[in-house]
């Protein structure tokens, strides 16, 4: 199917995060000039039912990484309180190397975040919803704070919020440095004002989560879109991008490109079409390019023969040995050192490895020290297949999927440029032997 | 920083720890966010405003034991929280705290540069404090602002879009007291292209000069 939007550029019209630039006020006023809090009360008035078919017909999948179709999620809470209260929780810990799309919507589009607050917590007969935002963004929490306030005192949010009789009420809970409160457990354990470590699932938090209660965590790029695909309707969200891949997507584009940025396009554009309609190309032209890590850190790398034309979304990239994840697109040019770049990533999981289940904490230290060996070739060849055993030792041994995260971008390596770590190895052996 | 995460020896340690009254009122505002019986919740945001009240921006262990009172929950529980998360300094920093990000992303653009510039201007090595106090630098993984890369923070502020010069200059301001342009260094407003953006033209003033940009950026 041709989605709509991937010939042409998507147009402006279009886009759910007009101001994500910034050159905007981002406050109420210049929130409501860009048509946010528009008709807010009838849309809850249409009910709870509605608004889950409505998301699920979207085709929305979770823009936090994992891509689980949201109005799926929202189904699962109850429908029917037993006495506990149910939660909304927005993941705003954005720290998934490359990823830095949720921070634009906070400090320049944030009511975009507390009107989409609103409208899913009511779906989920939530009365409450906290933010967790990393504790780095400062001024983002300071602005999506400023408007908050605003919200409260307009009577958009807080008791019988925009007149509909729902009383709602939303907090800001910053991190304090911790990449596995990413993940929706830890996050959980972390606003509880425990260490950040994850649950075992089941129970699901839908059934237990925040305080034991109902909670669902959805990532703040889901939830901010909502109030737009629930004016502009399902049907118009699923009109961009390929069939179980719908939706518009803030793209960021890091690295060796011309012109970095982020930018909203229709799901399903060609990778390269992205690149050098939005950033220029790579630097040095197509043909310089090494490698894209097209999802954040956690996913494998593409070589550039594969780069050549996939298309980017979740299927396309999944077909090609990676993954969509944040769309975090990390691009390398020739010169770089591919081996560094991976060991860098590795030791980044080391750092953030929570510590509680072995395979983990022990694995991310391995595999970070012979990566760091693999990076001056101080290795025999043989040991190449011993990291990817430890690798295969990691992966799918632990609570979460950090373990994954950690193996799965050198198995992208070895499996791309293998013979480039045999020649790193074979050059030292040699210059040793001499 | 493995260091970082331990707490400071003894002889750094203060005697005593209490909020400031206007401290303890934003300490009481922070609490009632979460429902009654679950105050644990504000150990996170308490222990930054504790580590925001010391002198050398750092958590004293009285001052995790003060908050595990307050809160009605046991020490070493607060103590847990203080060590797992690294935005706790365990020991005093310098007043200008330097976090370097050099994950991939930033690495790809220049992070090294950035890293070399601090050590050959400061005087230090990484994780190291200057001799008058006023600087600390350290290495961190990734600030979430890998568009903008290079980039470092420094106490609260991003300073993205970094060169070599652009890092001397920042710092050589904050040397003289002055406080740099926080943001991109490059002229750039924030995420968009550097030479203007490409999209969404009718919401930035047709690639025009912002035409109030101070009073949109709201925390200034």
């Amino acid at each position: 199917m041709q989605a709509k939007g991937t010939p042409d550029m998507l147009q402006d019209k279009d886009r759910i995060f007009t101001n994500l630039y910034g050159f905007q006020d981002f406050g109420l006023k210049g929130a409501q000039s860009r048509g946010n809090w528009d008709g807010t009360k009838g849309l809850i008035e249409k009910g709870r039912d509605w608004i889950i078919d409505e998301m699920k017909s979207s085709g929305m999948r979770g823009r936090g990484g994992a891509g689980f179709p949201t109005g799926l999620k929202w189904s699962f809470m109850p429908k029917e309180s037993d006495g506990r209260p149910s939660y909304l929780v927005v993941n705003a810990d954005e720290g998934e190397p490359g990823t830095c799309k949720d921070r634009e919507i906070m400090r320049n589009d944030p009511h975009t975040l507390i009107e989409g607050c609103l409208l899913a917590s009511f779906a989920m007969n939530a009365h409450a919803a906290y933010i967790y935002i990393r504790g780095e963004f400062y001024h983002e929490a300071s602005n999506l704070q400023l408007a908050i306030d605003q919200a409260y005192e307009a009577g958009l949010v807080g008791k019988n919020a925009c007149g509909s009789g729902w009383d709602f009420d939303i907090y800001l809970h910053l991190g304090a440095g911790a990449y596995i409160c990413g993940e929706e457990t830890a996050l959980i354990e972390s606003l509880e004002g425990k260490k950040g470590q994850p649950r075992l699932k089941p129970p699901f938090p839908a059934n237990s989560g925040l305080y034991g209660c109902p909670t669902t965590v959805n990532n703040v790029e889901s939830i901010a879109a909502v109030p737009t695909i629930l004016r502009r309707g399902g049907s118009w969200f699923s009109s961009f991008g390929r069939e179980n891949n719908h939706g518009t997507k803030l793209f960021a584009i890091s690295g060796h490109v011309e012109k970095p940025c982020t930018v909203e396009e229709a799901m399903s554009i060609p990778l390269r079409e992205l690149i050098e309609k939005h950033c220029g190309g790579v630097r040095g032209g197509w043909d310089n390019l090494l490698a894209v890590i097209p999802g954040g850190s956690s996913v494998p790398l593409m070589p550039k023969d594969v780069c050549d034309d996939v298309l980017m979304d979740f299927d396309g990239l999944r077909e090609v040995g990676s993954g969509l994840g944040t769309a975090a697109v990390i691009v390398m040019d020739k010169s770089t050192d591919i081996v560094y770049a991976i060991a860098r990533l590795s030791e980044f999981y080391k750092h953030e490895s929570c510590g509680q289940c072995t395979p983990c904490r022990e694995g991310t230290g391995w595999m970070m020290r012979m990566m760091t060996r693999m990076v001056r070739g101080e290795a025999t060849l043989d040991e190449i297949d011993l990291l990817w055993d430890v690798t295969k030792q990691v992966e799918g041994h632990t609570i979460c999927a950090l373990g994954d995260a950690a193996a799965w971008p050198i198995q992208g390596l070895i499996r791309h440029f293998r013979p480039e770590m045999e020649r790193r190895i074979k050059e030292y052996r040699a210059r040793i032997a001499a | 920083m493995s260091h970082l995460r331990r707490p400071a020896p003894k002889e750094l340690q203060p005697v005593s720890f209490a909020f400031t009254p206007e401290n303890l009122d934003k300490a009481k505002k922070i609490i009632a966010k979460y429902p009654e019986g679950r105050q644990q919740s504000a150990v996170m945001p308490l222990l930054d405003l504790a580590q925001r009240q010391t002198e050398g921006n750092w958590v004293p262990t009285v001052a995790m034991d003060y908050l595990a009172d307050m809160l009605e929950m046991p020490a070493i529980r607060v103590y847990e929280v203080a060590t797992f998360y690294t935005m706790y300094n365990l020991a005093p920093v310098g007043k200008n705290f330097i976090q370097v990000c050099t994950t991939t992303p930033c690495w790809l653009r220049g992070s090294a540069d950035v890293v070399d510039t601090c050590k050959k201007e400061l005087g230090i090595g990484v994780g190291e404090t200057t001799q008058d106090g006023q600087f600390t630098m350290i290495e961190v993984e990734c600030l979430g602002a890998c568009v903008n890369a290079p980039m470092m923070q420094i106490n609260d502020d991003y300073y993205e879009d970094l060169t070599a010069d652009t890092t001397k200059a920042i710092l050589d301001a904050l040397k003289k007291g002055e406080k740099p342009k926080v943001g991109p260094q490059s002229g750039r407003k924030g995420c968009e292209p550097i030479d203007g953006p490409k999209v969404l033209k009718a919401f930035c003033g047709c690639g025009a000069a912002p035409q109030d940009a101070d009073a949109s950026k709201g925390d200034a």
